[in-house]
Protein backbone atom coordinates (compact mmCIF):
# COMPACT_ATOMS: atom_id res chain seq x y z
CA UNK A 1 0.00 0.00 0.00
CA UNK A 2 2.10 2.84 -1.38
CA UNK A 3 -0.68 5.11 -0.67
CA UNK A 4 -0.20 5.32 2.66
CA UNK A 5 3.95 6.35 2.33
CA UNK A 6 3.00 9.96 1.98
CA UNK A 7 1.68 11.94 4.90
CA UNK A 8 -0.98 13.93 2.72
CA UNK A 9 -2.30 11.07 1.87
CA UNK A 10 -3.01 9.56 5.66
CA UNK A 11 -4.39 13.02 6.29
CA UNK A 12 -6.83 13.12 2.90
CA UNK A 13 -7.90 9.40 3.73
CA UNK A 14 -8.57 10.43 7.35
CA UNK A 15 -10.19 13.12 6.35
CA UNK A 16 -12.16 10.72 4.08
CA UNK A 17 -13.01 8.50 6.32
CA UNK A 18 -14.87 10.93 9.50
CA UNK A 19 -16.49 12.58 6.15
CA UNK A 20 -18.29 9.29 5.33
CA UNK A 21 -19.50 9.31 8.52
CA UNK A 22 -20.46 11.93 9.77
CA UNK A 23 -22.45 13.77 6.77
CA UNK A 24 -24.65 10.19 6.14
CA UNK A 25 -25.29 10.16 10.46
CA UNK A 26 -26.93 14.11 10.04
CA UNK A 27 -28.05 13.57 6.41
CA UNK A 28 -30.35 11.16 7.67
CA UNK A 29 -32.14 12.70 10.11
CA UNK A 30 -32.39 15.73 7.50
CA UNK A 31 -34.33 13.50 4.97
CA UNK A 32 -36.36 12.52 7.59
CA UNK A 33 -37.58 15.54 8.35
CA UNK A 34 -37.66 16.66 4.97
CA UNK A 35 -35.16 19.19 4.77
CA UNK A 36 -32.81 16.99 1.94
CA UNK A 37 -31.27 20.24 1.00
CA UNK A 38 -30.76 22.16 4.12
CA UNK A 39 -26.53 21.03 3.69
CA UNK A 40 -27.05 23.11 0.27
CA UNK A 41 -27.79 25.69 1.80
CA UNK A 42 -25.44 25.82 4.68
CA UNK A 43 -22.62 25.34 1.84
CA UNK A 44 -23.50 28.50 0.41
CA UNK A 45 -23.36 30.29 3.54
CA UNK A 46 -20.23 28.81 4.49
CA UNK A 47 -18.49 30.58 1.53
CA UNK A 48 -18.94 33.95 3.17
CA UNK A 49 -16.50 32.59 6.35
CA UNK A 50 -14.14 30.61 4.43
CA UNK A 51 -13.67 34.94 2.10
CA UNK A 52 -13.62 35.79 6.29
CA UNK A 53 -11.41 33.36 7.11
CA UNK A 54 -8.68 34.44 4.11
CA UNK A 55 -9.16 37.94 4.67
CA UNK A 56 -8.50 38.05 8.68
CA UNK A 57 -6.02 35.29 7.91
CA UNK A 58 -7.21 33.14 10.07
CA UNK A 59 -8.10 29.48 9.76
CA UNK A 60 -10.76 29.58 6.91
CA UNK A 61 -11.87 25.93 8.57
CA UNK A 62 -12.42 27.26 12.15
CA UNK A 63 -14.37 30.83 10.27
CA UNK A 64 -16.57 28.84 8.19
CA UNK A 65 -17.64 26.58 11.20
CA UNK A 66 -18.35 30.03 12.70
CA UNK A 67 -20.17 31.60 9.99
CA UNK A 68 -22.40 28.05 9.36
CA UNK A 69 -23.28 27.83 12.82
CA UNK A 70 -25.13 31.53 12.76
CA UNK A 71 -26.38 30.71 9.01
CA UNK A 72 -27.83 27.53 10.21
CA UNK A 73 -29.61 28.72 13.35
CA UNK A 74 -30.90 31.75 11.48
CA UNK A 75 -32.44 28.94 8.73
CA UNK A 76 -33.57 27.61 11.60
CA UNK A 77 -35.36 30.01 13.06
CA UNK A 78 -36.67 30.70 9.95
CA UNK A 79 -38.35 27.75 9.67
CA UNK A 80 -40.09 27.38 12.94
CA UNK A 81 -41.24 31.49 13.44
CA UNK A 82 -41.59 32.43 9.79
CA UNK A 83 -44.17 30.30 8.21
CA UNK A 84 -44.58 32.78 5.29
CA UNK A 85 -42.40 33.55 2.52
CA UNK A 86 -39.59 31.68 4.72
CA UNK A 87 -38.27 30.48 1.24
CA UNK A 88 -37.71 34.04 0.09
CA UNK A 89 -35.65 34.61 3.33
CA UNK A 90 -33.84 30.90 2.61
CA UNK A 91 -32.96 32.64 -0.90
CA UNK A 92 -31.66 36.06 0.43
CA UNK A 93 -29.34 33.99 2.53
CA UNK A 94 -28.18 31.27 0.20
CA UNK A 95 -26.76 33.44 -2.16
CA UNK A 96 -26.18 36.57 0.36
CA UNK A 97 -23.64 33.68 1.68
CA UNK A 98 -22.49 33.04 -1.63
CA UNK A 99 -21.50 36.15 -3.22
CA UNK A 100 -20.34 37.33 -0.06
CA UNK A 101 -17.54 34.90 0.10
CA UNK A 102 -16.54 35.83 -3.65
CA UNK A 103 -16.56 39.41 -2.57
CA UNK A 104 -14.49 38.64 0.92
CA UNK A 105 -12.09 36.43 -1.25
CA UNK A 106 -11.16 38.95 -3.91
CA UNK A 107 -10.45 41.75 -1.45
CA UNK A 108 -8.10 39.72 0.54
CA UNK A 109 -3.98 39.35 -0.40
CA UNK A 110 -4.28 35.50 0.06
CA UNK A 111 -7.30 34.80 -1.91
CA UNK A 112 -7.59 33.78 -5.43
CA UNK A 113 -9.85 31.73 -7.75
CA UNK A 114 -7.49 29.07 -7.47
CA UNK A 115 -8.62 28.94 -3.30
CA UNK A 116 -11.93 29.16 -3.85
CA UNK A 117 -11.95 26.22 -6.47
CA UNK A 118 -10.67 23.88 -3.53
CA UNK A 119 -13.34 25.07 -1.02
CA UNK A 120 -15.98 24.95 -3.90
CA UNK A 121 -15.19 21.19 -5.09
CA UNK A 122 -12.92 20.39 -2.56
CA UNK A 123 -9.28 19.46 -2.84
CA UNK A 124 -8.66 16.71 0.17
CA UNK A 125 -4.70 16.73 -0.85
CA UNK A 126 -3.75 19.86 0.38
CA UNK A 127 -5.61 19.17 3.64
CA UNK A 128 -3.13 20.62 6.01
CA UNK A 129 -2.22 19.14 10.05
CA UNK A 130 -4.44 21.85 11.23
CA UNK A 131 -7.17 21.01 8.74
CA UNK A 132 -7.13 17.61 10.26
CA UNK A 133 -7.09 18.36 13.88
CA UNK A 134 -10.20 21.31 13.17
CA UNK A 135 -11.76 18.42 11.08
CA UNK A 136 -11.25 15.10 13.74
CA UNK A 137 -12.64 17.44 16.71
CA UNK A 138 -15.48 19.19 14.85
CA UNK A 139 -16.40 15.17 13.82
CA UNK A 140 -15.90 13.66 16.99
CA UNK A 141 -19.13 16.37 17.93
CA UNK A 142 -21.39 15.46 15.40
CA UNK A 143 -20.93 11.56 16.34
CA UNK A 144 -21.37 12.01 19.54
CA UNK A 145 -24.55 14.51 18.60
CA UNK A 146 -26.22 12.12 15.98
CA UNK A 147 -25.57 9.04 17.98
CA UNK A 148 -25.98 9.71 21.64
CA UNK A 149 -29.23 11.64 20.82
CA UNK A 150 -30.63 9.29 18.44
CA UNK A 151 -34.08 8.35 19.47
CA UNK A 152 -34.91 11.98 20.60
CA UNK A 153 -33.91 13.35 17.32
CA UNK A 154 -35.61 10.64 15.38
CA UNK A 155 -38.88 11.55 17.60
CA UNK A 156 -38.54 15.36 16.87
CA UNK A 157 -37.64 14.66 12.54
CA UNK A 158 -40.92 12.15 12.82
CA UNK A 159 -43.69 14.12 14.40
CA UNK A 160 -42.87 17.44 16.07
CA UNK A 161 -46.06 17.90 17.24
CA UNK A 162 -46.03 14.59 19.39
CA UNK A 163 -42.36 15.23 20.38
CA UNK A 164 -43.14 18.73 22.11
CA UNK A 165 -46.04 16.91 24.48
CA UNK A 166 -43.68 13.87 25.30
CA UNK A 167 -41.68 17.11 26.92
CA UNK A 168 -38.69 16.86 25.03
CA UNK A 169 -36.53 20.09 24.40
CA UNK A 170 -38.25 20.48 20.92
CA UNK A 171 -36.69 23.93 20.17
CA UNK A 172 -33.12 23.23 21.48
CA UNK A 173 -33.22 19.75 20.06
CA UNK A 174 -33.97 21.59 16.35
CA UNK A 175 -31.09 24.23 17.01
CA UNK A 176 -28.64 21.54 17.79
CA UNK A 177 -29.56 19.60 14.26
CA UNK A 178 -28.78 22.93 12.83
CA UNK A 179 -25.76 23.37 14.35
CA UNK A 180 -24.62 19.68 13.67
CA UNK A 181 -25.55 20.58 9.37
CA UNK A 182 -23.51 23.09 9.74
CA UNK A 183 -20.40 21.59 11.39
CA UNK A 184 -20.87 18.46 9.08
CA UNK A 185 -20.70 21.51 6.30
CA UNK A 186 -17.39 22.69 7.34
CA UNK A 187 -15.84 18.88 8.22
CA UNK A 188 -16.93 17.62 4.39
CA UNK A 189 -15.94 21.17 2.97
CA UNK A 190 -11.92 20.25 2.16
CA UNK A 191 -12.98 16.94 1.03
CA UNK A 192 -15.95 16.99 -1.49
CA UNK A 193 -16.20 21.14 -1.32
CA UNK A 194 -19.58 23.12 -1.17
CA UNK A 195 -21.09 22.80 -3.60
CA UNK A 196 -20.88 18.93 -2.92
CA UNK A 197 -21.44 18.56 0.34
CA UNK A 198 -25.04 17.85 0.08
CA UNK A 199 -24.58 14.82 -1.98
CA UNK A 200 -22.64 12.99 1.00
CA UNK A 201 -26.00 13.85 3.37
CA UNK A 202 -28.33 12.90 0.96
CA UNK A 203 -27.25 10.17 -1.90
CA UNK A 204 -25.62 7.94 0.68
CA UNK A 205 -29.42 7.86 3.05
CA UNK A 206 -31.24 7.30 -0.34
CA UNK A 207 -29.23 4.69 -1.34
CA UNK A 208 -29.92 2.84 1.79
CA UNK A 209 -33.39 3.84 1.84
CA UNK A 210 -33.52 2.02 -1.14
CA UNK A 211 -33.12 -1.43 1.16
CA UNK A 212 -33.45 -0.83 4.30
CA UNK A 213 -37.18 -0.80 6.48
CA UNK A 214 -36.28 0.40 9.20
CA UNK A 215 -34.89 3.87 10.72
CA UNK A 216 -31.74 2.07 12.23
CA UNK A 217 -30.90 0.00 9.11
CA UNK A 218 -31.03 3.06 7.21
CA UNK A 219 -28.95 5.48 9.54
CA UNK A 220 -26.36 2.51 9.72
CA UNK A 221 -26.44 1.38 6.17
CA UNK A 222 -26.09 5.09 5.11
CA UNK A 223 -22.93 5.17 7.16
CA UNK A 224 -21.50 2.10 6.08
CA UNK A 225 -22.45 3.41 2.10
CA UNK A 226 -21.02 7.11 3.20
CA UNK A 227 -17.53 4.89 4.08
CA UNK A 228 -17.26 3.38 1.35
CA UNK A 229 -17.39 6.13 -1.34
CA UNK A 230 -15.33 8.76 0.60
CA UNK A 231 -12.66 5.97 0.88
CA UNK A 232 -12.64 4.37 -2.35
CA UNK A 233 -13.29 7.77 -4.16
CA UNK A 234 -10.18 9.76 -2.18
CA UNK A 235 -7.70 6.33 -3.06
CA UNK A 236 -9.31 6.69 -6.92
CA UNK A 237 -8.18 10.04 -7.22
CA UNK A 238 -4.75 9.36 -6.29
CA UNK A 239 -3.80 6.35 -8.70
CA UNK A 240 -5.98 8.15 -11.57
CA UNK A 241 -5.68 12.26 -10.77
CA UNK A 242 -9.31 13.11 -11.09
CA UNK A 243 -10.48 15.37 -8.35
CA UNK A 244 -12.23 13.27 -5.40
CA UNK A 245 -15.30 15.26 -4.83
CA UNK A 246 -16.51 14.17 -8.16
CA UNK A 247 -15.55 10.92 -7.84
CA UNK A 248 -16.78 10.35 -4.71
CA UNK A 249 -20.27 11.71 -5.56
CA UNK A 250 -20.19 9.75 -8.84
CA UNK A 251 -19.47 6.76 -6.41
CA UNK A 252 -22.23 7.41 -4.32
CA UNK A 253 -24.77 8.05 -7.52
CA UNK A 254 -23.36 4.44 -8.83
CA UNK A 255 -24.09 3.08 -5.51
CA UNK A 256 -27.52 4.78 -5.30
CA UNK A 257 -28.52 3.01 -8.77
CA UNK A 258 -27.03 -0.54 -7.73
CA UNK A 259 -28.94 -0.75 -4.72
CA UNK A 260 -32.19 0.74 -6.45
CA UNK A 261 -31.67 -2.24 -9.16
CA UNK A 262 -31.06 -4.41 -7.00
CA UNK A 263 -33.89 -3.54 -4.47
CA UNK A 264 -36.32 -4.23 -6.82
CA UNK A 265 -36.67 -8.38 -6.79
CA UNK A 266 -36.43 -7.95 -2.94
CA UNK A 267 -39.45 -5.50 -2.64
CA UNK A 268 -41.57 -8.33 -5.31
CA UNK A 269 -40.48 -11.10 -2.67
CA UNK A 270 -41.65 -8.57 0.47
CA UNK A 271 -44.78 -7.99 -1.80
CA UNK A 272 -45.32 -11.37 -1.98
CA UNK A 273 -44.77 -12.39 1.65
CA UNK A 274 -47.43 -9.68 2.54
CA UNK A 275 -49.76 -10.93 0.45
CA UNK A 276 -49.51 -14.40 2.47
CA UNK A 277 -49.68 -12.78 5.30
CA UNK A 278 -52.97 -10.89 4.64
CA UNK A 279 -55.19 -13.80 5.46
CA UNK A 280 -58.32 -12.13 4.96
CA UNK A 281 -58.17 -12.59 1.04
CA UNK A 282 -60.46 -11.89 -1.47
CA UNK A 283 -62.64 -15.15 -1.10
CA UNK A 284 -65.41 -14.18 -3.42
CA UNK A 285 -65.25 -15.38 -6.98
CA UNK A 286 -65.83 -13.27 -9.61
CA UNK A 287 -67.60 -15.19 -12.65
CA UNK A 288 -65.45 -15.03 -16.19
CA UNK A 289 -66.73 -12.54 -18.67
CA UNK A 290 -68.57 -14.18 -21.37
CA UNK A 291 -66.20 -13.83 -24.48
CA UNK A 292 -67.15 -14.94 -27.92
CA UNK A 293 -65.27 -18.22 -27.64
CA UNK A 294 -67.95 -19.73 -25.10
CA UNK A 295 -70.36 -21.17 -26.35
CA UNK A 296 -72.54 -18.27 -27.31
CA UNK A 297 -74.63 -18.99 -31.20
CA UNK A 298 -75.53 -15.85 -32.47
CA UNK B 1 -68.46 13.05 40.35
CA UNK B 2 -66.09 13.76 42.98
CA UNK B 3 -62.38 13.05 41.56
CA UNK B 4 -60.04 15.56 41.56
CA UNK B 5 -59.72 18.20 37.99
CA UNK B 6 -57.00 16.38 35.76
CA UNK B 7 -57.65 18.95 33.07
CA UNK B 8 -59.32 22.14 34.08
CA UNK B 9 -59.77 24.84 31.97
CA UNK B 10 -61.26 28.24 33.07
CA UNK B 11 -62.57 31.07 30.45
CA UNK B 12 -59.90 30.21 27.87
CA UNK B 13 -59.85 31.96 24.72
CA UNK B 14 -57.33 31.88 21.82
CA UNK B 15 -56.63 32.67 18.14
CA UNK B 16 -55.44 31.39 14.64
CA UNK B 17 -53.79 34.27 13.15
CA UNK B 18 -56.83 37.05 14.18
CA UNK B 19 -59.70 34.88 14.14
CA UNK B 20 -60.78 34.43 17.49
CA UNK B 21 -61.62 30.37 17.96
CA UNK B 22 -61.83 29.62 21.57
CA UNK B 23 -64.15 32.78 22.81
CA UNK B 24 -64.23 31.61 26.49
CA UNK B 25 -64.33 27.94 27.03
CA UNK B 26 -64.64 25.93 30.64
CA UNK B 27 -63.98 22.65 30.57
CA UNK B 28 -63.05 20.43 33.75
CA UNK B 29 -62.31 16.55 32.98
CA UNK B 30 -62.19 14.75 36.64
CA UNK B 31 -59.99 11.27 37.04
CA UNK B 32 -61.54 8.20 35.33
CA UNK B 33 -64.11 10.19 33.28
CA UNK B 34 -64.54 9.42 29.99
CA UNK B 35 -65.20 13.04 28.19
CA UNK B 36 -66.38 13.13 24.47
CA UNK B 37 -65.50 17.20 23.23
CA UNK B 38 -67.91 17.48 20.01
CA UNK B 39 -69.16 19.85 17.77
CA UNK B 40 -69.27 20.78 14.17
CA UNK B 41 -66.18 21.68 11.93
CA UNK B 42 -64.62 25.18 13.00
CA UNK B 43 -66.14 24.93 16.15
CA UNK B 44 -62.63 25.07 18.03
CA UNK B 45 -63.22 21.18 19.24
CA UNK B 46 -59.44 20.67 17.98
CA UNK B 47 -57.66 23.97 19.08
CA UNK B 48 -59.35 23.33 22.77
CA UNK B 49 -57.17 20.01 23.03
CA UNK B 50 -54.12 21.58 21.08
CA UNK B 51 -54.46 24.21 23.36
CA UNK B 52 -54.38 21.75 26.14
CA UNK B 53 -51.11 19.81 25.14
CA UNK B 54 -49.45 22.93 24.72
CA UNK B 55 -49.63 23.26 20.64
CA UNK B 56 -51.96 26.42 20.43
CA UNK B 57 -51.05 29.26 22.67
CA UNK B 58 -53.92 30.98 24.81
CA UNK B 59 -54.33 34.46 24.65
CA UNK B 60 -56.38 34.74 27.59
CA UNK B 61 -58.30 32.28 30.99
CA UNK B 62 -55.99 29.52 32.72
CA UNK B 63 -55.06 25.90 32.15
CA UNK B 64 -54.19 23.45 34.69
CA UNK B 65 -52.96 20.00 34.00
CA UNK B 66 -52.80 17.48 37.31
CA UNK B 67 -53.59 20.34 39.20
CA UNK B 68 -50.42 22.23 37.96
CA UNK B 69 -50.36 25.58 35.86
CA UNK B 70 -49.14 24.24 32.48
CA UNK B 71 -46.67 26.74 32.23
CA UNK B 72 -45.14 25.28 34.93
CA UNK B 73 -46.44 21.25 34.43
CA UNK B 74 -43.21 19.13 33.29
CA UNK B 75 -44.58 15.85 33.97
CA UNK B 76 -45.31 14.81 30.48
CA UNK B 77 -45.06 11.30 31.20
CA UNK B 78 -48.73 11.57 32.45
CA UNK B 79 -50.08 11.88 29.40
CA UNK B 80 -50.55 10.37 26.09
CA UNK B 81 -51.28 12.25 23.00
CA UNK B 82 -53.13 10.92 19.66
CA UNK B 83 -52.41 14.14 17.15
CA UNK B 84 -55.31 14.19 14.08
CA UNK B 85 -54.55 13.45 10.97
CA UNK B 86 -50.50 13.06 11.08
CA UNK B 87 -49.05 10.64 8.79
CA UNK B 88 -46.51 8.23 10.99
CA UNK B 89 -44.44 8.00 7.50
CA UNK B 90 -41.52 10.65 7.54
CA UNK B 91 -38.91 10.96 4.71
CA UNK B 92 -36.88 7.79 6.05
CA UNK B 93 -38.36 4.48 6.42
CA UNK B 94 -39.17 3.17 9.96
CA UNK B 95 -40.54 0.66 11.69
CA UNK B 96 -43.70 0.28 13.82
CA UNK B 97 -41.67 -0.42 16.80
CA UNK B 98 -39.62 2.77 15.91
CA UNK B 99 -42.46 4.59 16.00
CA UNK B 100 -44.20 3.08 19.41
CA UNK B 101 -40.78 3.54 20.85
CA UNK B 102 -41.11 7.51 20.33
CA UNK B 103 -43.54 7.20 23.11
CA UNK B 104 -41.88 5.83 25.60
CA UNK B 105 -39.12 8.41 25.94
CA UNK B 106 -40.61 10.39 28.49
CA UNK B 107 -40.61 7.35 30.54
CA UNK B 108 -36.61 7.17 29.80
CA UNK B 109 -33.46 8.28 31.29
CA UNK B 110 -31.49 10.16 28.26
CA UNK B 111 -33.39 8.04 25.89
CA UNK B 112 -32.11 4.99 26.56
CA UNK B 113 -34.87 2.04 26.16
CA UNK B 114 -34.44 -0.71 29.16
CA UNK B 115 -36.26 -4.14 29.06
CA UNK B 116 -39.05 -2.66 30.79
CA UNK B 117 -39.34 0.16 28.04
CA UNK B 118 -39.17 -2.80 25.37
CA UNK B 119 -41.75 -4.72 27.04
CA UNK B 120 -44.31 -1.55 27.47
CA UNK B 121 -44.06 -0.72 23.94
CA UNK B 122 -44.74 -4.83 23.11
CA UNK B 123 -48.20 -4.43 25.25
CA UNK B 124 -48.63 -1.11 23.97
CA UNK B 125 -48.93 -2.76 20.37
CA UNK B 126 -50.60 -5.66 22.00
CA UNK B 127 -53.35 -3.65 23.35
CA UNK B 128 -54.61 -2.36 19.15
CA UNK B 129 -53.85 -5.83 18.10
CA UNK B 130 -50.65 -5.00 15.96
CA UNK B 131 -47.87 -6.73 18.06
CA UNK B 132 -47.26 -8.50 15.00
CA UNK B 133 -46.25 -6.03 12.93
CA UNK B 134 -43.62 -4.29 14.88
CA UNK B 135 -40.75 -5.15 12.80
CA UNK B 136 -42.80 -3.63 9.45
CA UNK B 137 -41.96 -0.64 7.67
CA UNK B 138 -45.10 1.87 9.08
CA UNK B 139 -45.85 2.66 5.06
CA UNK B 140 -46.78 -0.51 4.20
CA UNK B 141 -49.99 -0.08 6.80
CA UNK B 142 -53.31 0.76 5.78
CA UNK B 143 -55.14 4.02 7.27
CA UNK B 144 -56.62 2.37 9.86
CA UNK B 145 -53.50 0.39 11.09
CA UNK B 146 -51.68 3.36 11.52
CA UNK B 147 -54.15 5.17 13.21
CA UNK B 148 -53.48 2.56 15.47
CA UNK B 149 -49.97 2.67 15.71
CA UNK B 150 -50.19 6.22 16.87
CA UNK B 151 -52.66 4.77 19.50
CA UNK B 152 -50.08 2.69 20.60
CA UNK B 153 -47.71 5.15 20.43
CA UNK B 154 -49.21 7.31 22.66
CA UNK B 155 -50.24 4.12 25.37
CA UNK B 156 -46.66 3.32 25.08
CA UNK B 157 -45.68 5.89 28.24
CA UNK B 158 -48.35 4.35 30.28
CA UNK B 159 -50.69 7.66 30.79
CA UNK B 160 -52.98 8.59 33.21
CA UNK B 161 -54.28 10.68 30.98
CA UNK B 162 -55.35 10.19 27.52
CA UNK B 163 -56.00 13.23 24.77
CA UNK B 164 -57.23 12.27 21.41
CA UNK B 165 -57.73 14.22 18.69
CA UNK B 166 -60.30 12.17 16.19
CA UNK B 167 -58.96 8.97 16.49
CA UNK B 168 -62.03 7.40 14.55
CA UNK B 169 -61.13 9.83 11.62
CA UNK B 170 -60.83 7.96 8.09
CA UNK B 171 -60.79 4.54 10.39
CA UNK B 172 -62.04 1.65 8.73
CA UNK B 173 -64.97 -0.81 10.93
CA UNK B 174 -62.62 -3.53 12.20
CA UNK B 175 -59.80 -0.83 13.37
CA UNK B 176 -62.80 0.84 15.03
CA UNK B 177 -63.44 -1.83 16.96
CA UNK B 178 -60.25 -2.35 18.21
CA UNK B 179 -60.19 1.05 19.18
CA UNK B 180 -62.99 0.89 21.17
CA UNK B 181 -61.77 -2.60 22.87
CA UNK B 182 -58.16 -0.93 23.84
CA UNK B 183 -60.17 2.03 24.84
CA UNK B 184 -61.88 0.09 27.50
CA UNK B 185 -59.27 -1.17 28.49
CA UNK B 186 -57.73 1.99 29.42
CA UNK B 187 -60.87 3.28 31.02
CA UNK B 188 -61.13 -0.25 33.45
CA UNK B 189 -57.37 0.41 34.89
CA UNK B 190 -58.30 4.17 35.44
CA UNK B 191 -57.33 6.15 32.80
CA UNK B 192 -59.18 9.41 32.23
CA UNK B 193 -59.74 9.93 28.49
CA UNK B 194 -60.41 13.37 26.90
CA UNK B 195 -62.23 12.44 23.13
CA UNK B 196 -62.14 14.83 20.26
CA UNK B 197 -65.04 13.33 18.40
CA UNK B 198 -67.01 14.11 15.35
CA UNK B 199 -69.50 11.49 16.07
CA UNK B 200 -69.86 8.99 19.01
CA UNK B 201 -70.11 6.03 16.94
CA UNK B 202 -68.77 3.42 18.61
CA UNK B 203 -67.41 4.88 21.31
CA UNK B 204 -70.89 5.46 22.52
CA UNK B 205 -71.29 3.52 25.36
CA UNK B 206 -67.70 4.25 27.02
CA UNK B 207 -68.53 7.97 27.08
CA UNK B 208 -69.69 9.63 30.52
CA UNK B 209 -69.96 13.13 29.83
CA UNK B 210 -70.15 14.59 26.67
CA UNK B 211 -69.25 18.66 25.83
CA UNK B 212 -70.05 20.22 22.48
CA UNK B 213 -68.59 23.17 21.14
CA UNK B 214 -70.28 25.62 19.07
CA UNK B 215 -68.36 29.01 17.70
CA UNK B 216 -65.38 28.94 20.08
CA UNK B 217 -68.18 28.28 23.20
CA UNK B 218 -69.63 25.26 25.48
CA UNK B 219 -72.86 24.84 24.02
CA UNK B 220 -73.63 21.75 26.00
CA UNK B 221 -71.71 19.81 29.00
CA UNK B 222 -73.90 16.69 30.83
CA UNK B 223 -74.28 13.48 29.50
CA UNK B 224 -73.74 12.62 25.80
CA UNK B 225 -76.89 14.15 23.39
CA UNK B 226 -79.67 11.96 22.32
CA UNK B 227 -79.62 10.89 18.66
CA UNK B 228 -81.77 12.39 16.50
CA UNK B 229 -83.12 12.03 13.43
CA UNK B 230 -82.46 8.42 10.96
CA UNK B 231 -79.97 7.71 13.88
CA UNK B 232 -83.20 7.75 16.75
CA UNK B 233 -84.94 5.45 15.00
CA UNK B 234 -86.05 2.07 17.03
CA UNK B 235 -84.20 -0.54 15.38
CA UNK B 236 -81.23 1.58 14.28
CA UNK B 237 -78.65 -0.31 16.05
CA UNK B 238 -75.60 1.01 14.07
CA UNK B 239 -74.91 -2.08 11.92
CA UNK B 240 -74.16 -1.44 9.03
CA UNK B 241 -74.44 -4.26 5.97
CA UNK B 242 -71.08 -5.26 4.99
CA UNK B 243 -71.49 -8.45 4.03
CA UNK B 244 -69.78 -11.27 6.10
CA UNK B 245 -67.31 -13.49 5.13
CA UNK B 246 -69.48 -16.72 4.46
CA UNK B 247 -72.25 -14.42 2.75
CA UNK B 248 -73.61 -15.84 0.00
CA UNK B 249 -71.78 -14.77 -3.91
CA UNK B 250 -74.06 -12.14 -4.89
CA UNK B 251 -76.29 -13.56 -7.69
CA UNK B 252 -77.90 -11.14 -9.94
CA UNK B 253 -78.73 -13.41 -12.66
CA UNK B 254 -77.46 -11.92 -15.60
CA UNK B 255 -74.83 -13.83 -16.49
CA UNK B 256 -75.89 -17.32 -15.99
Amino acid sequence: MDILDFAFMQRALLAALVVGITAPAIGTFLVQRRQALMGDGIGHVALTGVGLGFLLNTSPVWMATAVCVVGAVVMELIRSYGKARGDIALAMLFYGGMAGGVMLMSLSSSGSNANLTTYLFGSITTVSQQDIVAICVLAAFVILATLGLRRQLFAICQDEEFARVTGLPVRLLNLLIAVTAAVTVTVAMRVVGLLLVSALMVIPVAASQQIARSFAMTFALAIAIGVLVTVSGTTLSYYVDVPSGASIVLLAIGVFVTLTVLATPLARKRARQAAAAAEDGCTLTVPDARRPADDVRV
Amino acid sequence: MDGQPVISLRGATATLGSRPVLRGIDLTVRRGEVVALLGANGSGKSTAVRAIVGQVPLTGGELELFGTPRRRFRDWARLGYVPQRTTAAGGVPATVGEVVSAGRLARTKLGIMRKADREAVVRALELVGMADRIKDSVDALSGGQHQRVLIARALAVEPELLIMDEPMAGVDLASQEVLATALRAQVERGATVLLVLHELGPLEPLIDRAVVLRDGCVVHDGPPPEAVGQHALPGHDHVHPHAGPAAEPIRTGLLS
